[in-house]
């Protein structure tokens, strides 16, 4: 039957000719090509010496950010933890007390902010749901460790490093 | 007589360490060189550039548990891999290191014996190596080092076959079978390649062939036999198999060396040993020998992965049916040829 594509293509098999058969030639050939892989530069990475650079949209560890005063710009309104489609994040509110402007910018603000990076697929979803630009993924590779318990960040982990006047 | 057998005992451990050294150093150059022709590294985390490989390498083999199956033959279990690494390290006691070195008047030998029949001497011991591998895959007791074993039977025996025909081509035009004469007529550029070039394309492919190395590694298979005739050693036994692996390259790559490619010759050897001396002289071809041998080694490398390993009957086809009627074919046309020569009067 003729085919629709019309990118059928009758393939003959021809014997193979003197040059074929002797074997040597291509023997040759594939010396030649390997020899050419020889004095290529590896591509191997060491990995903990070197480093692969990141794309610029990589999406890493999490961290929550502070703004130009270093406040905590997170006011706990969680709806990070909702778009969320793995469920790997979870907090709990608190009210800003007096004397403590100087830490949060909102009024409110969370006291435990916690992700389960086991959990965490890395779609960037919280980053994009934040309306305070509280979130980003914009750290390194999310280390290994020996427990499970181990991966469940708190803000220890999370919030940014303060501003040093 | 006394002074001349310490030089002989002394040449004998040399020449044994720097097989064993050799043999080492060749896991961990094999190792390299496929990491480059892989784009990839190799070992680099033992020692600077990862030299101290093959001795990290070595203790592990030490340390590991050694495993004896329950059905094995015991004795014969172990005289396997034992005969193996011996037969390998016999080879190379009729090689010719270099040319007489004259030190202080003493005349020192550089071989460990000239015996008349050397060439005739590595090809018993090549024959024998086979038995290392066939005890040890029947003692095993298991039926993928059994078929292992019987490949590496059927293999050796097929090439040992077109392996001598090959030679005997060259022996026509040499006249003698001690290496150490053959090695002396190709004095300067004389070298046996020139005027048997397709017999040395026989004899390296048989090498290959005889030393189990890729395309002809059947025996140790490892898509379909598991690990081939070793598939139950484990500890310093499996690495005696592999070791003598690798001697057996270097060996092989020695005899091709000093059959066809003019062993410790190399042009203008006589205007050097004028200037540097005869004790150094010889030395600088000893050099030059090693420095053949490596690349050798190295070509059994590059074709190791470079070409992917032949099935069973192809390799059998090639045995039989083209290299057995390529090597008689070379031999009448040696004959024919060196008698119209000698007829010519050339």
């Amino acid at each position: 039957m003729e085919s629709l594509s019309n990118k059928k293509k009758v393939l003959e098999v021809k014997p193979l000719n003197l040059m074929e058969r002797a074997y040597l030639p291509a023997i040759i050939g594939g010396l030649a090509t390997t020899m050419k892989h020889f004095f290529k530069k590896p591509v191997t990475i060491s990995y903990p010496e070197e480093k692969r650079e990141f794309s610029e949209n990589f999406r890493g560890m999490h961290s929550l950010k502070r703004d130009e005063n270093g406040k905590e710009r997170c006011t706990a309104c969680g709806l990070c933890a909702l778009s969320c489609p793995a469920e790997a994040i979870t907090m709990t509110a608190a009210e800003r007390q007096k004397g403590e402007e100087h830490l949060y910018r909102e009024e409110k603000y969370a006291a435990v902010y916690e992700i389960n990076m086991l959990r965490c697929i890395f779609c960037g979803l919280c980053e994009e749901a934040c309306p305070k630009e509280a979130i980003y993924l914009d750290g390194d590779i999310v280390p290994a460790d020996y427990l499970r318990k181990d991966f469940i960040y708190g803000k220890d982990k999370l919030v940014e490093a303060p501003l040093n006047q | 007589m006394g002074t001349d057998l310490i030089f002989r005992i002394v040449l004998i451990v040399i020449i044994f360490l720097i097989s064993l050294v050799v043999a080492m150093y060749s896991t961990y150059a094999e190792r390299k060189i496929a990491a480059f022709f892989q784009d990839r590294i190799g070992p680099n985390r033992a020692g600077p550039w990862g030299i101290l490989q093959p001795l990290a390498d070595g203790g592990k083999m030490f340390l590991k548990e050694e495993i004896i199956p329950t059905n094995a033959t015991p004795f014969l279990f172990i005289v396997g891999p034992c005969l193996a690494i011996l037969t390998a390290c016999i080879g190379s006691a009729v090689i010719p290191w270099g040319q007489k070195m004259v030190v202080g008047g003493h005349t020192i030998d550089l071989q460990v014996t000239d015996i008349n029949v050397g060439v005739l001497y590595i090809f018993g011991v090549v024959s024998l190596g086979v038995y290392g591998v066939m005890i040890g895959g029947w003692a095993s007791n298991n039926k993928y080092s059994l078929l292992g074993a019987i490949r590496a039977a059927s293999q050796n025996i097929s090439y040992e076959i077109s392996m001598g025909l090959s030679i005997i081509a060259l022996l026509m035009l040499t006249g003698t079978l001690s290496l150490k004469e053959i090695a002396e007529q190709q004095h300067g550029a004389n070298w046996n390649v020139i005027r048997q070039p397709l017999g040395f394309i026989l004899f390296i492919v048989c090498a290959f062939a005889e030393t189990n190395r890729t395309p002809f590694d059947l025996p140790e298979c490892e898509t379909e036999l598991v690990g081939g005739y070793h598939t139950e050693y484990s500890s310093m036994k499996l690495g005696f198999y592999l070791f003598a692996e690798y001697i057996n390259m270097f060996i092989s790559s020695a005899v091709m060396a000093t059959l066809y490619w003019g062993g410790y010759n190399y042009p203008g050897m006589d205007w050097v040993t004028a200037h540097v001396g005869p004790a150094i002289g010889p030395l600088i071809g000893t050099v030059v020998l090693f420095a053949k041998i490596f690349l050798f080694i190295f070509f059994f490398m590059w074709v190791r992965w470079t070409i992917p390993r032949f099935r069973y009957d192809q390799l059998m086809d090639l045995g039989w049916k083209i290299l057995i009627p390529l090597a008689i074919g070379n031999i009448v046309l040696t004959g024919v040829v060196s008698t119209a020569l000698k007829h010519f009067g050339f």
